[in-house]
């Protein structure tokens, strides 16, 4: 835990030194009446994973690509690697990897062929101590899609694909990777996978990576930082251990004496102590099957997701196929 | 420069990778070799007012409509592309969006170019009254199809940015453009046909495409069939010209607003359509 809230506090001393890789304030955005982000402030430090948390409609996708540049909000300021995405050059996309939920573009195309063609946009922009693109053979190795170089897009299982996409991604060899929900679709050990792709990435590249889920366990295991994204504002922010810490403040005393089962909710942790020490020590029936639990990040954001789904979703058509098998798309052409 | 040369690699890598797939091998050869079976069975016709074979001055219409195919095929690439996201991907990349049309064009020049090696070019030395030796003819013949490749081009765009769906190209506009060549002169002449659409099909550049291309395979008598007896090449070259300028004008500003308006929930929406459709 120590260890990682040092991170944190490094990377954000670094991004203001350096002037952070992504910020906004009060960002905006609505669709017609709609208002889907409400003033959204966000900073992300050069070299840092962060993941953007949060459940469905809660407008992830939509802050996204407003930062890819692919839309116009409706207010406030924005910037990404230093200019607003929206007046960005194709000097300022060299600098951006994109990896889209849904991409099955050229699926007729040879995977090493279409890594190789789109590395070419990349070359005017290498310099001395940064080659662009990266070749392709190393990233079909890191990517362990080596054996499906010869092989069809179109052919390749969702997690194959979605690597595929991860590679294309990184080809420019960027200074910015934005990642919309990569794992929605995959299976389990697919998903594994991937992960363990994205941990080898953020330790050898130092490139900043943002990636978007609703997946708490995800951002978790990724991000060295989480912002949680509720009703169009960041709710909490933070390393898991410190959102643990911060949104999970509450612990549960339960036990039960005499057959009667009982609980008690205390604030900090010396009040917890006081208060066993008190339910044990004092007369009257013994205490058994005593359990003290912290309430977790997991169940704040639960709840949170609760209430959320309660509402109507608040983003475009987006989110409603989120969970489709991708490889179930190519079948239909 | 830059963006020409990666586009035409990409539209080269394209064309290629559709004709390895047994699919598009299929469509390729079969298409073509029915117009060019259609000429071979009527080799020994000819129409005897003017005394020129009657394949061979069926041999521009034909060519003039795989032109005219092949760059329809432009606007169901790109419906297609803006659906499964490769117009994004294109926006994405740095100069993505230059090579991306230069590609286009390049994978309809190389469909329209298949089709006549495996019409054009044999129906030429097959049949009886076409001056395969000429300078003349080979010149004006390419002339005029890197013209009309152009003007076409326009409309393929046009429609290709404004129809958003790739079904209701391949259905609506591939109707359209047959019926457009059925009454565009190139089988017969436009004269028996109403006054209105005579006037209507001279605003298109099949029709002038087709007149350019017959006036360079058949000899000078054979004007005596057009309208108002001559091959009028001044006015044809001015109306596909015009065409092919709106195209180049035209077709960049129509990209980008089509672009502009590309992101990632807008591909996972019509996903999400097809999906539902299929």
């Amino acid at each position: 835990m120590g260890v990682g809230m040092e991170v944190v506090s490094e990377s954000v001393a670094s991004a203001v030194r350096t002037r952070a890789a992504v910020r906004t304030r009060g960002l905006r955005m609505s669709y017609g009446e709609q208002e889907v982000l409400r003033g959204l402030d966000l900073e992300i430090g050069h070299g840092e994973v962060v993941a953007l948390l949060g459940p469905n409609g809660a407008g992830k996708s939509t802050t996204i690509e407003i930062l890819e540049g692919f839309r116009t909000s409706s207010g406030g300021d924005v910037e990404v690697l230093g200019v607003d995405p929206v007046r960005g050059d194709e000097d300022w996309r060299a600098d951006l990897g994109i990896v889209l939920q849904s991409w099955r573009d050229h699926a007729k195309w040879r995977v090493a062929e279409l890594l190789g063609h789109l590395g070419e946009y990349y070359a005017p922009y290498s310099e001395p101590g940064r080659p662009r693109p990266v070749a392709v053979a190393e990233l079909l190795d890191q990517v362990g899609l080596r054996e499906q170089a010869r092989h069809r897009v179109g052919a390749l299982s969702g997690g194959q694909r979605r690597r595929l996409d991860v590679a294309i991604g990184l080809i420019g060899r960027p200074r910015l990777l934005f990642l919309d929900e990569p794992t929605a679709g995959l299976d389990p050990h697919a998903r594994q996978e991937f992960h363990e792709l994205l941990h080898r990435l953020a330790d050898v590249d130092g490139v900043t990576i943002l990636i978007t889920t609703h997946d708490l366990a995800e951002a978790e295991k990724l991000a060295d930082r989480i912002l949680i994204l509720d009703g169009g504002v960041i709710v909490a922010a933070g390393s898991a251990a410190a959102l643990s810490r911060e949104v999970a403040g509450r612990t549960e005393v339960r036990w039960c004496a005499d057959g009667e089962r009982s609980v008690h909710a205390a604030e900090d942790d010396a009040a917890v102590v006081a208060f066993v020490r008190g339910l044990l020590t004092a007369p009257g029936p013994a205490v058994t099957e005593l359990e003290v639990r912290r309430s977790s990040l997991e169940d704040t954001y639960l709840a949170m997701v609760r209430h959320r789904e309660g509402e109507p979703v608040s983003e475009p058509s987006t989110q409603r196929l989120r969970e489709a098998p991708s490889s179930r798309s190519e079948g239909e052409r | 420069m830059r963006g020409l040369r990666l586009g035409l690699r990409r539209g080269w890598i394209t064309w290629r990778a559709v004709n390895t797939t047994r699919e598009g091998l299929f469509q390729t050869i079969v298409w073509n070799l029915a117009p060019l079976i259609v000429l071979i069975l009527l080799r020994d016709e000819t129409i005897d007012a003017v005394g020129v074979s009657l394949t061979a001055s069926m041999l521009p219409g034909m060519m003039a409509i795989l032109v005219v195919f092949g760059v329809m095929g432009i606007a169901y690439y790109l419906a297609n592309e803006r659906e499964d996201g490769t117009l994004l991907r294109a926006k994405a990349t740095p100069g993505g969006m230059r090579a991306y049309v230069v590609g286009l064009v390049v994978v309809a020049a190389l469909d329209v170019a298949a089709g006549l090696v495996i019409v054009a070019v044999p129906g030429m030395f097959l049949l009886s009254g076409v001056a395969v030796a000429s300078v003349a003819l080979w010149l004006g013949l390419l002339g005029y199809l890197a013209l009309g490749l152009l003007a076409c081009l326009s409309v393929g765009l046009l429609i290709g940015s404004v129809v958003a769906n790739p079904r209701t190209i391949a259905g609506v506009g591939m109707l359209a453009t047959t019926g457009l060549a059925v009454v565009s002169g190139l089988f017969f002449p436009v004269q028996v046909l109403w006054g209105w659409v005579q006037v209507l099909v001279q605003l298109f550049p099949m029709y002038w495409l087709g007149l350019g291309l017959r006036s360079v395979f058949l000899p000078a008598e054979a004007a005596a069939l057009e309208v108002g007896g001559t091959w009028r090449t001044l006015e044809g070259l001015l109306v596909l010209g015009g065409w092919a300028a709106v195209g180049l004008l035209l077709g960049p500003v129509l990209l980008r607003r089509m672009a502009r308006r590309e992101s990632g929930s807008k591909v996972e929406a019509r996903r999400a359509e097809a999906l539902q459709r299929a």
